[in-house]
C-alpha cells in the first residue's frame, strides 16, 4: 500500500520534526543555558534537512497527500537554507537584548517544517496543516519579546487576521471538497475538467483569498506593515523571506494542479490581486517614515510581481516566479539584516531619518543598503533586475503586455522611496554616532549585498537551469 | 446529486432530534420546575466567575493556563476514540500503519507534556 521509499521521500520533514521535538526536550531539561547549543543543533538540523531535500526521491506518498517533485525540492532547499540564516540572525540579536530563549530555534524549525509541508502539499488537508503549522510558529515568533508592547500588538493583529484568513481558506476548501468529493488536487482537477460548476469557482476564489492573506498581497495586506514594524527585526527578516516563497509555491500548486482547466477564471482573480498589490505597494510606501513599514510595502509590491508571473499559468511563468522569489528573498533578508546590525545608543534604528549620513559613519553597511535598495528597485545588472526581467519576459510571452506595462509604471513611484533612503544615507548630515554593528548581522548583510551585485551573474547560471527543471514538474505548456 | 445529499440525511435527523430534545428539556424546566432562588443558589459556583459582569476584571492567569492545557489534551485525546473504534476493522498493513501513526501522535503529545511540566506550567505555587 505504501511505497517502500516513503521514509526517504519524507526524510527532510522527518529530520525537521524529530529534530524540533528532540531539541524541545533538550531545552526543557537544560533551560535557557542551552540556548546556544540548541541553536547550533537546530542549524545543523536545517542544513541536514536541506541536504536530504536536495536528494529526496520523487513521487507522491500518503495517497497523494504529500508530493515530492522538482518544485518541492527546489523550494525546500531554498526555504531551509533561508531559515538557517534567520536562525543565525535571531539567536545573536536576542542574545544581545538578553531575551534569548531556547524556544526561538525550535519555533524556527517548526515554521520550516510547516513550509516544507506547504510546498509538498498534494491535497487540501496537507495544504491546511502546512499553512497552520507555519502560521502558528510565526505568531509566537512575532510575540517573542513579550514584554514589548508593540510586538504583542503586532502578534495579536497577525493572529486575529491570520485566523480569519484560515477560516476563509477552510471555507473555500470545504466548498471545493463538497463539489469534487475529494481533497486531492488531481481529483479536483478531474472533477473541474468534467464540469466546472459555479460553486467550485466560489470555493476557488475563497481559497485564493485565504492564500493571498498568507503572501500578504493587497487587498489582504493589512497585517503586513504592523507586523513588520512590531516584530523583532530578525523575525521580520524570516517572515519576509521563506514563508513568502512557500506560500507562493503552494499557491502555484493549488491553482496549476488543482484547477488547470479553470485557468481563465482564476487568472482574472490573480491578475486583479497582482494589480492592486503593485498599486498599493508602490503608492502607500511613499508616505512611510519607518523603514520596516517601508520594506513591508516593498514586499507587497514585490508579491505583486510574483503573482503577475503566476497569473500567466505557463511553465515560463512558474520558472520566473521561482527565480524572482529566490532573488527577492536574498535582497529582503539582506535589507533586514542591515537593520538588525545597526543601533544607536542601544536602540534599533528604524526611521528613515535615523539613517541620515550613514555613509560617513558606517560606509560598509551604507554601501550594502544602497546596493540592496537599487536591487529591490530593479536596476540592472543587480539581482532584483534579473528577477523582474524573468517576470516581464514570462508575462510578455503569455501575451499579457497590459499587466507588464502596469508593473513597469508601478516601479516608478517605488523608485522614489528606494532612492530617498539612498539620498538620506549619502547626502544628509549625520544624525549622531551609531553603535558598533553586530558582526553576525553585518556578515549576512554583506553576503546579501555581494550576491546582489557581482555574484548573481555567476549564481544565475546555476539558478536558471534549476528553476527551469523545477518548473517542468507541473507539465505545463 | 440527490443520492449524494441523501447520505447526509442522518445528520439532518440528528440535528432535528437534538434541537427538539434541547428545547423540550429547557421548556419543561421553565414550565414545571419549582423556582425558589436564594442568593447562595444563584451565585457562581466555587472558583467560577459571575456570568454577567464587567469582562475587564483581573483574574489569576493560572486559571487560563490550566484551562488551555486541559482543552488541548482533551481535544487531542478525543482523536483516540475514532482511531480505537476503526483500528480493528482495517486490513493488516493499514493496521500497522495506523497503529504507528497514533504512536507517533502520542509521542508528539508526550513531548509537549514534558515541555509544559519542565516549564513549570503545572505548578500552582
Amino acid at each position: 500500500m505504501m511505497p517502500s521509499n516513503l521514509l526517504q521521500i519524507a526524510a527532510p520533514e522527518l529530520i525537521l520534526a524529530i529534530g524540533a521535538l528532540a531539541l524541545l526536550v533538550l531545552g526543557a531539561f537544560r533551560g535557557n543555558r542551552s540556548t546556544l547549543l540548541v541553536s547550533i543543533l537546530a542549524g545543523l538540523v536545517l542544513i541536514g534537512a536541506a541536504a536530504a531535500a536536495a536528494v529526496a526521491p520523487l513521487g507522491p506518498i500518503f495517497r497523494g497527500g504529500f508530493v515530492s517533485d522538482e518544485v518541492s525540492r527546489f523550494s525546500k532547499v531554498a526555504i531551509y537554507l533561508m531559515s538557517s540564516v534567520a536562525l543565525l540572525l535571531g539567536e545573536r540579536w536576542l542574545n544581545r537584548l538578553r531575551a534569548g530563549q531556547f524556544e526561538y530555534p525550535v519555533l524556527i524549525l517548526l515554521a520550516a517544517l510547516g513550509m516544507g509541508m506547504m510546498v509538498s502539499a498534494g491535497d487540501l488537508i496537507s495544504l491546511y496543516i502546512g499553512v497552520e503549522l507555519q502560521s502558528l510558529a510565526l505568531y509566537v515568533l512575532t510575540a517573542f519579546r513579550r514584554d514589548d508592547g508593540k510586538a504583542s500588538e503586532a502578534a495579536l493583529k497577525y493572529f486575529v487576521l491570520g485566523a480569519l484568513s484560515s477560516g476563509i481558506l477552510l471555507y473555500g476548501a470545504s466548498l471545493i471538497y463538497g463539489f469534487a468529493g475529494s481533497t486531492r488536487f488531481v481529483d479536483i482537477a478531474h472533477a473541474v475538467h468534467t464540469t466546472a460548476a459555479p460553486v467550485v469557482l466560489i470555493g476557488l476564489v475563497f481559497l485564493a483569498c485565504g492564500l493571498a492573506f498568507k503572501v500578504s498581497a493587497a487587498p489582504f495586506h493589512m497585517w503586513t506593515p504592523d507586523v513588520y514594524e512590531g516584530a523583532p527585526t530578525p523575525v521580520v527578516a524570516f517572515i519576509a523571506a521563506a514563508p513568502k516563497l512557500a506560500a507562493m509555491v503552494l499557491f502555484a500548486r493549488a491553482l496549476l494542479e488543482g484547477f488547470p482547466d479553470a485557468i481563465d477564471q482564476w487568472r482574472q482573480v490573480i491578475m486583479t490581486i497582482a494589480l492592486i498589490s503593485m498599486a498599493v505597494g508602490a503608492l502607500a510606501g511613499l508616505v512611510q517614515k519607518n523603514l520596516k513599514r517601508l520594506l513591508a510595502y516593498s514586499s507587497i509590491l514585490n508579491i505583486g510581481y510574483a503573482l503577475m508571473a503566476l497569473s500567466t499559468g505557463t511553465q515560463l511563468g512558474l520558472q520566473a516566479m521561482l527565480v524572482f522569489m529566490v532573488l527577492y528573498m536574498i535582497d529582503s533578508t539582506g535589507a533586514f539584516a542591515t537593520l538588525a546590525a545597526l543601533s544607536r545608543d542601544g536602540k534599533p534604528m528604524e526611521t528613515v531619518g535615523d539613517f541620515a549620513g550613514l555613509s560617513q559613519e558606517r560606509p560598509t553597511l551604507a554601501i550594502v543598503l544602497t546596493v540592496l535598495s537599487l536591487s529591490l528597485l530593479g536596476l540592472p545588472p543587480l539581482s532584483g533586475f534579473w528577477g523582474k526581467f524573468y517576470v516581464f519576459k514570462a508575462a510578455l510571452a503569455a501575451g499579457q503586455w497590459q499587466i507588464a506595462v502596469f508593473g513597469l509604471v508601478a516601479s516608478v513611484p517605488a523608485a522614489f522611496y528606494y532612492l530617498r533612503i539612498i539620498k538620506t544615507m549619502w547626502f544628509d548630515a549625520p544624525a549622531g554616532r551609531t553603535d558598533t554593528p553586530a558582526p553576525d548581522a553585518q556578515a549576512v548583510a554583506v553576503a546579501a549585498g555581494l550576491w546582489s551585485l557581482p555574484l548573481v551573474l555567476v549564481g544565475l547560471a546555476f539558478l536558471d537551469p534549476l528553476a527551469a527543471l523545477a518548473a517542468r514538474a507541473f507539465g505545463l505548456s | 446529486m440527490a443520492a449524494f445529499l441523501l447520505q447526509y440525511l442522518p445528520i439532518v435527523i440528528m440535528l432535528a432530534i437534538a434541537g427538539v430534545i434541547a428545547l423540550a428539556l429547557m421548556g419543561a424546566a421553565w414550565l414545571f420546575a419549582p423556582s425558589r432562588p436564594d442568593p447562595e443558589k444563584i451565585s457562581a459556583y466555587e472558583c467560577g466567575f459571575n456570568a454577567f459582569d464587567d469582562a475587564r476584571m483581573k483574574f489569576d492567569v493560572r486559571f487560563y493556563l490550566v484551562s488551555i492545557l486541559f482543552i488541548i489534551f482533551d481535544l487531542e485525546v478525543a482523536f483516540l476514540f475514532p482511531w480505537a473504534v476503526s483500528l480493528m476493522h482495517l486490513p493488516h498493513p493499514a493496521q500497522v500503519f495506523a497503529f504507528w501513526s497514533m504512536m507517533g501522535f502520542l509521542g508528539v503529545l508526550t513531548v509537549g507534556f514534558i515541555y509544559e511540566w519542565k516549564k513549570g506550567a503545572l505548578e500552582w505555587e
